[in-house]
């Protein structure tokens, strides 16, 4: 068998897919993230706490309603983008004429409220979700066995990805938004609601992330930190891509997924730096990330 | 005239056995990780227990004031040193108990004894609390990696477990759970055929799988703990592990994990425990006295059966010695034999290791099940005087 470094190419190719899968999670939530800061300018610390959400929204509708995971996929993200929008309307809007600074402190305060509430009422050791009946088991690929679930993941966010990019870039709604942020005052000349429009963006950005959780439930235990341990990898990715580039975000994530997954194999105790190594390099050569246009 | 005697001679007493309690409050500072990963299996709930300790034990009734503090550290090494130091330098607290994370415990374990207080581990797992690092502040009650090694190691590789892949996490404790089980598994006749260590904690351990099945190892021990080994139990299920003909070894896995994880997912899965609240009358009563008042009426696991049981043998050690002085306090605690309706009889060692006997059991099938916290079957009972590591092996300097 051929290797490299010492690491036959089979369980190569097992582990770069396995980098993408994860690279699939990255890139949904820093799509997110960059759609929320490249229109509204703010980061939104808040968006673990909101990936967590989504989880949980879909945890509650099966056990408390009986409504499966397809239905999830749906319902979670109106749900908790409909949390997000009254955030941006009763407390971010506030905030918008301020240094970004304090649109940060306010969402980390957010994301520990939500998380302690979260921790107070379900407890740390996470809750199970079961991978829908449709998606179980799983194909042998010959150089390693890739559960049914796991590719759809792939699919899905990839797809969700590249449609936010095109209604984004190449709609007339996306030229709206980009509009609106460039200069609110001349878009609102044209008739157009400008905060409705900035609300239901935030609330758009917030959905991509409990979209995430809902995908994430099957295959993590649904718990309360479940987005604290992924929104700083999510934070480096989206300044590595450069911040509010949404190809960038989608780029960067699955890059970035497939980077650490190497690591794993190479040398699996760097496994969770590699990707701040990255980070560090980037905005040493490129302050404003691979794909960021410096202002 | 007699009578006044006796109560002169009953005060003086009482009052200089008060007068050796320094400021005259017992206070038993419970750290764990109050958030973290780990929040279910300690947490709030080892406060309980050492409640429920300090109740029975009936310091009320006999003149005794304790009080109870707790604190997070955030299963930080940094962070629970500061609040040991802080503790114990200004906050007047006299005995630590619980500190899961074992390289938190282990400098815990190193402050303690500068300070020359007491130190109660329930949550630890590092053999070497009672091997190398072993000091004579402290007390290692629970259970520890040598001891779960043992239990489930020898198990399995009795029943054809012999070839070994290590998933393990990346800090003390799992280096002492993964040294402790190659070594039963090298002299039990079996072979290890790799190992990887995964950064703690961790989420997303396909990849680590991967490497694991690829070993074609027939066990594939999971030396973490928590939250990590809910998620590499979940994950392998569904990467097809265990369909593909391996086996997963929990090495340590807790009530709650298992509760965590459903009967469906876990069933089948082998460890070894020193407590577990279906035992007897008396584990049982303690289960729902716990349980009501628990965070989300959760069922006690070991580590908090653990803190109950060292925290009132803590108090009658005080009692017996009339001082809290943390070095005199334990060596009380070794000298007196241990007796709670938890654990049963047993019995403090020189080198500071709690010995009692150890379960090694399974994991119910959902249909075997008849309630929500009937979870394990005892396959069998492993003795006091075989469950821990002989005296001699640990190479603790006290005992020299």
């Amino acid at each position: 068998m051929t290797e490299i470094f010492g690491v036959p190419t089979q369980a190569l190719f097992g582990q770069l897919l396995i980098g993408l899968i994860n690279g699939s999670f990255y890139a949904l939530l820093s799509l997110g993230l960059a759609v929320i800061f490249g229109l509204l300018n703010i980061i939104n610390f808040t968006h673990g706490a909101q990936y967590m959400m989504g989880a949980f929204v879909a945890y509650l509708l099966l056990n408390r309603f009986g409504v499966g995971y397809w239905w999830a996929l749906l319902v979670a993200p109106i749900v908790v983008g409909a949390t997000g929008a009254l955030i941006e309307r009763t407390m971010l809007a506030r905030l918008y004429k301020l240094d970004h600074l304090y649109g940060l402190l306010l969402t980390f305060g957010l994301a520990l409220m939500i998380q302690g509430l979260f921790r107070h009422e379900y407890g740390s050791a996470g809750l199970p979700y079961q991978i829908p009946a449709q998606l179980q088991g799983g194909q042998n690929l010959g150089f390693m066995f890739l559960p049914n679930y796991r590719a759809w993941v792939i699919i899905a966010s990839l797809a969700v990805c590249l449609g936010t990019w095109f209604v984004i870039e190449r709609t007339k709604l996306g030229a709206y938004l980009r509009a609106a942020t460039e200069n609110p005052a001349l878009v609102q000349a044209f008739g157009i609601n400008v905060p409705r429009m900035i609300t239901l963006t935030y609330g758009f950005g917030v959905s991509l992330a409990a979209l995430a959780g809902v995908m994430a439930a099957p295959i993590y235990q649904v718990s309360p930190q479940m987005g604290a341990d992924l929104i700083i990898v999510v934070f480096a990715v989206v300044v590595i891509g450069g911040m509010g580039s949404i190809m960038g975000a989608i780029v960067t994530g699955f890059g970035l997924g497939v980077i650490e997954g190497l690591t794993k194999v190479f040398y699996p105790e760097a496994s969770n730096t590699v990707i701040f190594i990255i980070m560090a390099i980037v905005l040493m050569i490129r302050p404003a990330g691979l794909f960021g246009a410096a202002k | 005239m007699n009578r006044t005697i006796i109560a002169a001679a009953v005060a003086a007493l009482a009052g200089t056995a008060q007068a050796q309690i320094s400021d005259g409050v017992i206070k038993i500072g419970v750290m764990n990780d109050m958030s973290g990963l780990y929040a279910d299996l300690t947490g709030p709930g080892s406060v309980v227990a050492a409640r429920l300790a300090v109740e029975d034990f009936g310091a009320a009734k006999k003149g005794m004031k304790v009080e109870i503090v707790s604190a997070d550290h955030q299963n930080k090494p940094d962070v629970g040193s500061t609040i040991a130091r802080t503790w114990y330098d200004t906050d007047k607290v006299d005995v630590i108990v619980d500190v899961p994370t074992s390289s938190v415990a282990l400098a815990v374990n190193q402050i303690t004894r500068e300070k020359g207080k007491a130190f109660l581990v329930s949550g630890a797992a590092t053999s070497d609390l009672t091997g190398k690092a072993c000091s004579p502040n402290t007390i290692h009650w629970t259970y520890d990696t040598w001891m779960l090694a043992n239990g489930t190691g020898s198990a399995i590789v009795k029943t054809g477990g012999d070839t070994w892949f290590f998933l393990t996490a990346d800090y003390a404790f799992g280096h002492a759970l993964e040294r402790d089980t190659e070594a039963v598994v090298l002299k039990s006749g079996g072979k290890v055929l790799g190992k990887v260590r995964h950064p703690f904690p961790g989420s997303d351990f396909s990849s680590f799988l991967l490497q694991a099945q690829s070993s074609k190892a027939k066990i594939i021990g999971l030396a973490n703990a928590g939250g990590d080994t809910i998620n590499s139990i979940k994950q392998a299920s569904e990467f097809g592990i265990v369909k593909g003909g391996q086996n997963l070894a929990g090495l340590l896995v807790f009530l709650t994990d298992v509760k965590a994880l459903g009967l469906q997912t876990a069933q089948g899965l082998i460890f070894t425990e020193t407590f577990y609240w279906d035992q007897n009358d008396a584990t049982r009563a303690f289960a729902k006295r716990f349980s009501a008042q628990a965070p989300r009426n959760n069922y006690p696991t070991m580590i908090h059966a653990g803190v109950y049981s060292a925290v009132l043998h803590y108090l009658k050690a005080i009692e017996a010695a009339k001082t809290d002085d943390g070095t005199k306090v334990i060596a009380q605690m070794k000298a007196m034999p241990t007796d709670d309706p938890l654990f049963g009889k047993g019995s403090v060692r020189a080198d500071g290791r709690k010995l009692h006997a150890a379960l090694l059991v399974e994991v119910k099938k959902p249909s075997e099940s008849t309630g929500p916290w009937d979870l394990y079957k005892i396959r069998a009972t492993i003795p006091a005087d075989q469950a821990f590591r002989p005296l001699a092996d640990g190479g603790c300097p006290l005992v020299k």
